[in-house]
């Protein structure tokens, strides 16, 4: 016989040999090789798998990992510039203190009575992301800004009843991936010009590409290139009138200062609360929202699980539970696509709750001014670098793209010459827009200091 | 002071956390913040135009109406809530039956929350990032061993998704030969999880359900009738809910790849299989862990997770890009995929959930081979002991093979309890808090009647174990000796017995405090 | 102040305890064996749920045993619509149920003979079954007698306020109890659609029943091809059917349908027969009557010639997996009155169960 089991192992209580034949015995076996007589010999593994002996402590187990971690520089100990859907802000100490609780951490499943508390953290998740975005329906949060903007889509070609859908052709490929995986082979997506000089939503393709097929709209504000949609109101207009939905990607920690989308039309707003309080985690920290109105016909179209406020037996007490459960995704008869819901990132959007709650509508506000302001001293003074320019020409958030094309150096050589100076240098975007040749696009924030942003300002004049 | 009383193991005495906490816009104080932000440099604010720049309607007028509140209470709110959620730190997780709810080890978490990984951008440069490269590309070597597949993928971030990419895996496959339109449909079982079914419809696909047999098999004269041309793949997971393992499954594998299709594994229930067999052997063209169940990361009231999916070689080429590689000297990112337009494309925004590979990494290394092994052995032991124990109930019951073997789960059935005092499943459920468990019935339908779904991992001790089942025994005790209790149980949770009868009404309905002020004030 | 209606089938029940299998026809027979009235009890563990809501109901009930006598002893507002006379009957019950159309709530205690009776009545308001005849197949019946009283007044209470529709079927009696099992849909009734009543509390994503029936109409109409005759089955999942179709049903009836257009209602077995020379034709099943009958129950117009013309292969089948469940592993049935007829239609075939999804279902004869 050569598979063996591991005695009393710490996490394997019943492993103690004296146990685990007590058990057997219980139950009419001699030996735990005679369990799984239902599994047939022919697939039974006949040697122990091929793997790596089980550490011999806890102690040699967390040294191991801390070696290999220590192959990692991290944004902690080097002066970071990428962003483009991951983004580096403060995360407040709180935020950690309160996703590291236990029950919290290591609940699952549960009803109401059992969860009261998870239940009533996600519902305040839902109600104060939807004042941000000015909405007033809220999901528990979905997987990635990518899996909501996908969803979001979804709704509202079921909404409208339709199949095709626009998006900005200078949005994040990857992201764009992900919608056309999750869309197809239902949906049609569509992609609409940029205009050249602002980087924005050109509309007069969008005019020619808008007709009756086309379910939705979609663009992002501030768009995946940095700079603010400023046609925005034009897009949601033009969508409307043609029978289309508007759905509106939006970036939440800009909307202390910036207005949310249902100012200018929005119908369905999506996005990613990773910013709200939530670490980078190597792109682990990513956690997607929909919101909407209370309006029954959009309601009736999440996807995902909606926590609301409930009544109990007990007059005058309250609880929360599923808002309505058995809403399914047939709105007509035509839509084929019933999604899903499952495991997604309800912890992400507990500690994105704390984070809201301890920044207050003063915080939002403040954290918004400072990154812009941060991110427009960047720019200008990067901008102001020999062969260095701005590729367009409109107001950015936090990140925007340099051209580099003139410098006589590609972006990978510039952004290995930074590395080199612990800087690691904004994306590269000459694999995802060719035709931008040598450009990237950096992220400053307000972990920012101004001796950051010069540090990067004067490595780059060197490098250049 | 007389001796303590331990003759019972059931917890009477038991009461959750309740806080009355309100609702987090009730504790408002106008002027009070939580936190101080970084404002930016008084040089930097002066050369800039900083929120000037916005057009008009660009501009925030309003500011949200967020909750102003000081940092304390700020904590002390969500400490509070915390310990009105009954996690699995606290709490002996066996009635969570198909979630494997198991001990996800401090340490892991520990390791996780290094600023090597936490402070880590998924973009940074390939040469700053070789340590958790190294880190997922073993980890997809161990799932390539467990599994007996080729490649692995930690894009998916959860079950659904995971099954959405074995679904798209599939659609790739078929629409490389031209075939998609006619390989449109998928097999699958009525006990299959409800995402075996809805994730395959986002891409396209027709669903064909199986009955079970009389030993709870899936129907194999059914399934002849169903399998053929159109057969794109037979999703299926083994054990299914019910604990039975399909001793057939080869057939079952065959029969599809002699009819042109694919094989994929749901292996949400692969605690009880480790070490012991695997998803190739049986078959299989792909499959999917969850790294939040099987592979011990903590469920995070439902997330981050992992729904790795694993394949064969030659589907490899249609797996969501980047695949991570190793050229002997240093790990790399490679894009090959996204050149081949029938690929998948993305699942998911950069590479995975990495602290929830990490977990699992961390965890496979604290039990080795052998320790895997006994995960497996001590799982399906702990599940036939207690399902020894709760069979000679008079009350309970189990549908299919009957004197056989379950693997790591069982879901029973309480209709003689039904039958002779009235008191459901559901009741019982309820009652079961009041003792600080969880129970769990049921996806729906309810094809078992009066469900009962109970997993005890490799977790609980013995002792553990005999209180859940003595704790059942009392409550069923209590059924048959004053059934009326149960009607408004729970009687010892945060809040009473929910009347949701408003959560179908849009009239009442209310899924944010913005909604509640508005329909209830 | 709300009006509950409340009638009591006097003798339901009685046959069961001295081995009638019902009393439909044969209450002196029961009488003379023995049997004691048991009905007045079962509806009194009902009421007694609802005495809470005393003060704001009023009970209009037909006279004497029927309603009235419980309703004063429990002491509810009683007020007698219909005075029965002598030995109760089922024309009582019809009548009764006739004058209280216009209540909030109809409560009433028997068994499915009874609930045909109510059918017969023509009511359109919601009811709640107590179970208290000997042949409970009807899903309009709550589990026990104290569940119906809850989910009444849960109702009442507006707690409760979706309503949805439950099949009535009943057994034939005489052919019951020569050992043979026949059972017929006799209509709809509307009951309260309590997760609590329909016995499970909520899971992962259900769908309510009448979300799965609407879905399985959209499957159904995406596949109907263009200048095909479609011969529309009875049943309410045909029905939700011809509802998305816009057009008319005859719910237990026979309905030809072609290109979205009503052709003909209610057909009879000729009217078919002379419709399938026209041009192909196609028929739209649903299991009714409560075991699972495609064929051969309440829907004697499909005949064996009727199906031999048409073909298996232009059979679809309609079924919530709810119906499906409830058959526990059992075919679907198949009692055309020709064997091979039978035979033919027998084999696996898949039923449809939802947009773009199909249950692999056995068909057999008897």
């Amino acid at each position: 016989m050569s598979v063996k089991g591991f005695k009393s192992h710490p996490y394997i209580p019943n492993s103690v040999p004296e146990v685990e034949q007590e058990m057997l015995r219980e139950i009419g076996l001699h030996s735990i090789e005679e369990l799984h007589e239902e599994v047939p010999d022919e697939i039974v593994l006949k040697e122990n798998m091929n793997l790596p002996e089980a550490f011999g402590s806890e102690y040699e187990l967390r040294r191991h990992v801390e070696s290999l971690l220590k192959k990692d520089e991290s944004c902690a100990d080097n002066l970071n510039f990428l962003g483009a859907g991951c983004y580096q802000h403060y995360v407040p100490a709180i935020c950690d203190e309160i996703n590291g609780k236990g029950e919290f951490l290591t609940a699952y499943g549960g009803e109401s009575y059992n969860d009261f508390g998870r239940f009533q953290a996600l519902f305040e998740f839902e109600s104060m992301v939807a004042e941000l975005v000015d909405m007033e329906v809220v999901n528990v949060p979905t997987m990635d800004y990518a899996q909501a903007a996908a969803s979001a889509i979804r709704m509202g070609c079921r909404v409208a009843n339709r199949t095709a859908v626009l998006v900005p052709e200078a949005m994040d490929r990857e992201k764009l991936a992900v919608i056309r995986n999750y869309c197809t082979p239902d949906l049609l997506i569509v992609e609409v010009a940029a205009d050249a000089g602002t980087g924005c939503m050109d509309l007069a393709d969008l005019k020619v590409k808008l007709n009756e097929n086309v379910g939705v709209v979609y663009f992002e504000n501030p768009a995946y290139l940095g700079m603010f949609e400023m046609n925005a109101r034009e897009i949601a207009d033009a969508a409307h009138q043609a029978g289309a939905q508007c759905v509106v990607g939006v970036d939440p920690i800009s909307l202390g200062v910036i207005a949310a989308p249902r100012a200018y039309g929005a119908d369905i707003v999506c996005g990613d609360v990773q910013p709200l309080g939530i670490h980078m985690n190597y792109g682990g920290g990513q956690c997607g929202f929909m919101a909407t109105m209370d309006d029954p016909k959009y309601v009736l179209e999440f996807p995902s699980r909606l926590f609301g406020i409930c009544r109990t037996k007990e007059p005058g007490e309250y609880a929360f539970a599923d808002v309505a459960y058995d809403r399914t995704s047939f709105g007509h008869l035509r839509d084929k696509a019933k999604e899903y819901v499952g495991t997604q990132t309800a912890l992400w959007g507990i500690t994105a709750g704390v984070y809201l709650a301890t920044m207050g509508p003063k915080g939002m506000q403040e954290v918004g001014e400072t990154i812009m302001q941060n991110a427009q001293y960047a720019a200008e003074r990067l901008a102001a670098l020999k062969n260095v320019s701005l590729r367009f020409d409109a107001p950015v958030f936090e990140e925007f793209v340099l051209d580099f094309n003139k410098a006589g150096k590609t972006v990978t050589e510039i952004n290995q010459a930074l590395l080199e100076r612990h800087i690691f240098g904004g994306k590269d975007l000459s694999r995802d827009f060719a035709d931008l040749g040598q450009c990237a696009m950096y992220c400053v924030t307000e972990v920012h200091t101004k001796e950051d942003i010069d540090t990067l300002v004067s490595a780059l004049n060197e490098i250049l | 002071m007389k001796k303590i009383d331990r003759s019972s193991k059931v917890r009477t005495g038991f009461h959750q956390a309740k806080w009355d906490e309100p609702v987090i816009f009730e504790l408002t104080q106008p002027g009070e913040r939580g936190i101080l932000v970084n404002k930016a440099d008084a040089k930097v604010a002066a050369s800039v135009q900083g929120t000037k720049v916005l057009p008009e309607f660009l501009r925030r007028k309003v500011a949200p109406v967020l909750p102003e509140i000081s940092q304390p209470r700020v904590l002390r709110h969500y400490a509070r809530l915390a310990q009105e959620t009954l996690g699995a730190d606290v709490n002996i997780e066996i009635g969570q039956g198909t979630c494997t709810i198991k001990y996800s080890p401090k340490v892991n978490d520990q390791l996780a929350n290094l600023p090597q990984l936490r402070e880590m951008h998924p973009l940074q440069d390939e040469s700053t990032c070789q340590g958790i490269m190294e880190i997922m590309y073993k980890t997809n070597q161990y799932m390539c061993e467990i599994s007996g597949m080729d490649r692995f993928s930690f894009q998916p971030s959860g079950g659904s998704q995971g099954i959405l990419a074995m679904a798209s895996l599939v659609y790739s496959h078929f629409k490389a030969r031209g075939e998609e339109r006619q390989r449109n449909e998928i097999i699958t079982t009525i006990y299959s999880h409800p995402s075996d079914a809805a994730a395959p419809h986002v891409k396209g696909f027709k669903i064909i359900y199986l009955q079970p047999d009389k030993d709870g098999y899936p129907d194999y004269e059914a399934f002849k009738a169903a399998v053929g041309e159109h057969t794109a793949a037979f999703f299926v997971a083994n054990p299914e809910d019910t604990g039975v393992y399909n001793k057939n499954v080869l057939k079952f594998t065959k029969l599809v790849h002699e009819k042109g299709g694919l094989c994929a594994y749901d292996q949400a229930n692969a605690n009880g299989l480790l070490g012991v067999t695997r998803a190739r052997d049986a078959g299989f063209d792909m499959c999917f862990f969850n790294l939040h169940k099987t592979f011990s990361t903590p469920h995070g009231c439902g997330g981050p997770a992992c729904g790795a999916i694993g394949c064969a070689q030659f589907l490899e080429k249609f797996l969501p890009a980047p695949l991570l590689q190793f050229d002997g000297k240093k790990y790399y990112y490679d894009f090959q995929t996204t050149n081949n337009t029938s690929a998948i494309g993305k699942i998911r925004e950069f590479n995975g959930v990495a602290p929830v590979i990490l977990k699992a990494y961390a965890w496979i290394r604290s039990l080795g081979p052998n320790g895997l092994y006994q995960v497996a052995k001590t799982a399906v032991l702990n599940n036939n002991y207690m399902f020894k124990k709760l069979m000679e109930l008079h009350c309970v019951d189990a549908p299919y093979i009957p004197g056989k073997q379950r693997i790591e789960q069982c879901r029973y059935t309480l209709e003689t309890l039904y039958r002779e005092t009235g008191v459901g499943t559901a009741d019982i459920q309820r009652r079961m808090m009041d003792f600080g468990m969880h129970y769990w019935t049921s996806h729906h339908p309810y094809y078992v009647p009066e469900p009962m779904t109970l997993e005890p991992t490799e977790t609980p001790s013995k002792e553990d174990i005999d209180e859940y089942i003595e704790t059942l025994k009392y409550v069923f005790d209590e059924a048959y000796q004053n059934p009326k209790l149960f009607k408004d149980a729970p009687y010892r949770s945060v809040c009473h017995q929910l009347d949701e009868s408003n959560m179908d009404d849009p009239e009442q309905w209310a899924v944010t405090w913005r909604c509640y002020l508005k329909k209830f004030h | 102040m709300k009006e509950v209606g409340l009638i009591i089938n006097p003798v339901a029940g009685m046959g069961g305890s001295v081995g009638l299998k019902g009393t439909d026809g044969i209450v002196d027979e029961a009488i003379r064996r023995g049997a004691k009235p048991k009905a007045g009890a079962r509806a009194a563990l009902a009421l007694r749920q609802m005495l809470p809501m005393k003060d704001s109901l009023q009970l209009l009930c037909p006279s004497g045993e029927m309603g009235e006598r419980l309703a004063r002893e429990l002491g509810f507002d009683t007020k007698v619509i219909y005075g029965c006379k002598g030995k109760t009957s089922s024309r009582d019950t019809v009548a009764a149920a006739q004058a209280m159309a216009d209540v909030d709530l109809l409560v009433f205690a028997g068994g499915d003979g009874t609930a045909r009776d109510i059918v017969s009545a023509g009511v359109h308001c919601t009811v709640i079954g107590v179970p208290a005849g000997v042949k409970i197949h009807s899903p309009i019946y709550a589990t026990r007698p104290e569940r119906a009283g809850e989910l009444a007044l849960r109702f009442l209470h507006g707690s409760c306020h979706h309503t949805r529709e439950a099949e009535v079927v009943d057994i034939d009696e005489e052919s019951y109890r020569n050992g043979r099992v026949r059972t017929s849909l006799y209509g709809y009734l509307n009951v309260p659609d309590d997760r609590d009543f329909l016995q499970h509390g909520k899971a992962s994503s259900p769908a309510s029943e009448h979300a799965e029936q609407e879905s399985i109409a959209a499957e159904m109409i995406n596949r109907m091809r263009e200048n095909v005759y479609y011969l529309i089955g009875p049943g309410s999942t045909t029905r939700t059917l011809m509802d998305e179709l816009e057009l008319p049903d005859t719910l237990l009836g026979v309905d030809l349908v072609c290109n979205r257009k009503l052709v003909q209602a209610d057909l009879c077995e000729r009217g078919i027969l002379q419709r399938l020379d026209e041009r192909e034709a196609y028929l739209v099943l649903t299991p009714t009557g409560g075991q699972g009958y495609l064929l051969g129950r309440g829907n004697q117009q499909l005949s064996a010639a009727v199906l031999r013309k048409i073909g298996r292969e232009r059979l679809h089948i309609l079924a919530t997996r709810e119906k499906l469940l409830h058959l526990e592993g059992r075919p679907l049935l198949v009692d055309t009155g020709d064997a091979d007829v039978d035979r033919m239609l027998s084999g696996y075939a898949r039923v449809i169960v939802g947009v773009m999804e199909e249950q692999v279902c056995r068909i057999s004869g008897e």
